[in-house]
């Protein structure tokens, strides 16, 4: 069944829509940079923006840092909030169900499925990221901290490893919350919406000091840690605190996704 | 090969499906008839383990559902509220995801398996075609292909000829004759009474949730033992005979006394001219609505 939801995601035309648009903005940004060889000061704008105009191999982390806040939640709402509310609503999800296969592997066929398309959105974003630093930018091996000492290209390679796949637990989170929207509606639309409206919840009050008390459970608070990961040396509270976190948001979220899911009258 | 006991739904303070006792006999054709938001699409579906029912036991094949659904629904090729299928793909791409889902068919037979539903169901030609580009009558073919991929023992189809045209419903349904021939049970859920009058060998009729009928087909069209005459002398006819009629509607009568042979030498030994004379069996419609109508028809019903 993992195989079936793999070949379903990748053959769908939308998966490569999404990851092609998700690479359009830090291509873009790219390009401007090295046009106008106006880079933000150092401290300002995105992470990373700053310091890739000497250094184009540092681009694959400031491209992640641009997809981040916005592009990549979306994407990752959007197909995981899909992944059963999307069956029910195309009415393929009595048949799934009927060949028969068990509730729960669907569910787990999912969540693997969506892991996967979080790992290759990443991945392409990353990649492309690189292609176009070290062709449009500097590529001077330069590699500094964002503490300002210089790094050796293998702590960068293993650092960059390290912040991809924080970057892609963060997205887990996003993806178990809409997975578990996605298990009490039919609407595909919905589920993605109510995520994202989770994550704009969150935003909002991270930025309003009237809500300091809740900011540590807030699930976007450590999406942007992994730039720590490159202070020097590496500043673990913040990506250890953000690990934990997100991880209990997926417990939790997978549970209840569980739970109800298994319960469920499927009247789709 | 159907056996439900009790078999209720309750969805807050409304009971969908109240009590319902089904038996479907292995090599039945069974029509399921009731009119729309009658509870059968809500029975279809627990009998399928989609939704769960409030209380009652379900056994297919003698195993009890949902319970067994593992080892109980591969044998069921089911078609529930309309054809549905991953609009991108082709016909044979989503047959073959379908069929790879699950325990899933051997992959090595998979193609075999496929081409032989295609051309069951008369899609072998456009197979390869996106399923967005398919007309509503090419679904729910669809549809059935998907449902008899694995070859089931029993197929649960719930309007199966719903948005076929007059020659594909008649294809659908001498391929589903063609499928019973060669041992297949099949519970036809439907609300086309021509339907299943024409294929069906027994019926189950359910009405505002409840059972209120099931049986044999060939015993709810029994001869109901009155004849009925149609004569231009209906006024001597009645005279003739007198005491034994039981309704008159113009030149139509209706004789109580199963012996067409011996009401028809009465009346022509008496001089009336008959045009037409045949004992009287119930039309499907007739029964039906008289079930529906509370009052079950204990005449026909032995």
């Amino acid at each position: 069944m993992i195989g079936v939801e793999l070949v379903k995601m990748l053959r769908r035309p939308r998966t490569w829509v999404t990851i092609g648009l998700l690479n359009g903005l830090p291509t873009l940004v790219a390009i401007l940079l090295a046009l106008t060889d106006l880079g933000p000061r150092p401290g300002t704008g995105p992470a990373f923006l700053s310091a890739v105009l000497s250094d184009g191999t540092l681009f694959p982390l400031a491209a992640l840092a641009i997809v981040l806040p916005f592009f990549l939640p979306i994407a990752v709402a959007v197909v995981a909030g899909d992944s059963v509310a999307g069956e029910a609503q195309a009415g393929t999800l009595r048949y799934v169900l009927t060949r028969p296969v068990g509730r729960t592997h669907l569910l787990f066929a999912k969540l693997v499925s969506v892991i996967a398309f979080v790992l290759l959105a990443v991945l392409v974003v990353a990649a492309t990221g690189y292609v176009v630093g070290t062709l449009l930018l500097g590529d001077q091996p330069l590699a500094s901290s964002v503490s300002g000492t210089s790094l050796t290209p293998a702590q960068v390679t293993g650092r960059t490893v390290l912040s991809i796949l924080y970057v892609v637990l963060s997205m887990l989170g996003v993806a178990a919350i809409a997975l578990f929207l996605s298990t009490t509606t039919d609407s595909a639309l919905g589920a993605a919406l109510g995520a994202l409206a989770v994550l704009v919840a969150s935003s909002v009050l991270f930025t309003l000091d009237a809500a300091a008390a809740l900011q540590p459970y807030l699930p976007t608070r450590y999406w942007l840690a992994f730039v720590d990961l490159f202070r020097d040396p590496i500043l673990w509270r913040d990506v250890l605190r953000g690990v934990l976190l997100q991880i209990i948001y997926v417990a939790v979220f997978l549970g209840a996704s569980w739970a109800n899911f298994t319960t469920k009258d499927i009247t789709s | 090969m159907i056996v439900t006991r009790g078999l209720t739904k309750r969805y807050g303070a409304v009971l969908a499906v109240d009590d319902v006792d089904l038996d479907v006999r292995t090599g039945d054709i069974y029509g399921f008839l009731g009119a729309n938001g009658s509870g059968k699409t809500t029975t279809v579906r627990m009998l399928l383990g989609l939704v769960l029912a409030t209380t009652g036991k379900i056994e297919l094949f003698g195993q009890a559902m949902p319970h067994a659904a593992r080892s109980v629904l591969p044998q069921v090729g089911s078609l529930v509220e309309g054809p549905a299928a991953y609009g991108h793909l082709s016909g044979r791409a989503n047959l073959s995801l379908f069929d790879a889902m699950g325990t899933g068919g051997p992959r090595r037979t998979r193609r075999a398996r496929i081409d032989e539903v295609l051309a069951q169901v008369g899609l072998t030609d456009v197979g390869r075609r996106a399923v967005n580009a398919y007309s509503l009558g090419m679904r729910q073919r669809l549809g059935l292909a998907a449902a008899l991929l694995r070859a089931p023992r029993l197929l649960v189809l719930d309007e199966p000829t719903n948005g076929l045209d007059p020659q594909g419903i008649r294809e659908i349904r001498e391929l589903l004759l063609q499928l019973h021939a060669g041992g297949t049970t099949i519970f036809l859920s439907s609300h086309l009474l021509a339907e299943v009058e024409q294929m069906c060998t027994r019926v189950g009729v359910l009405d505002r949730g409840r059972l209120v009928l099931q049986e044999k087909l060939s015993v709810l069209q029994a001869p109901t033992g009155r004849t009925v005459v149609r004569t231009p002398d209906a006024n001597r006819a009645q005279a003739l005979l007198d005491g034994r009629l039981e309704r008159r509607d113009g030149s139509r009568l209706l004789v109580r006394g199963a012996d067409a042979a011996e009401v028809n030498a009465l009346l022509v030994g008496g001089g009336v001219r008959v045009d037409e004379l045949g004992a009287e069996r119930r039309s499907l419609e007739q029964v039906v609505l008289a079930a529906t109508e509370g009052a079950v028809p204990g005449s026909v019903t032995p």
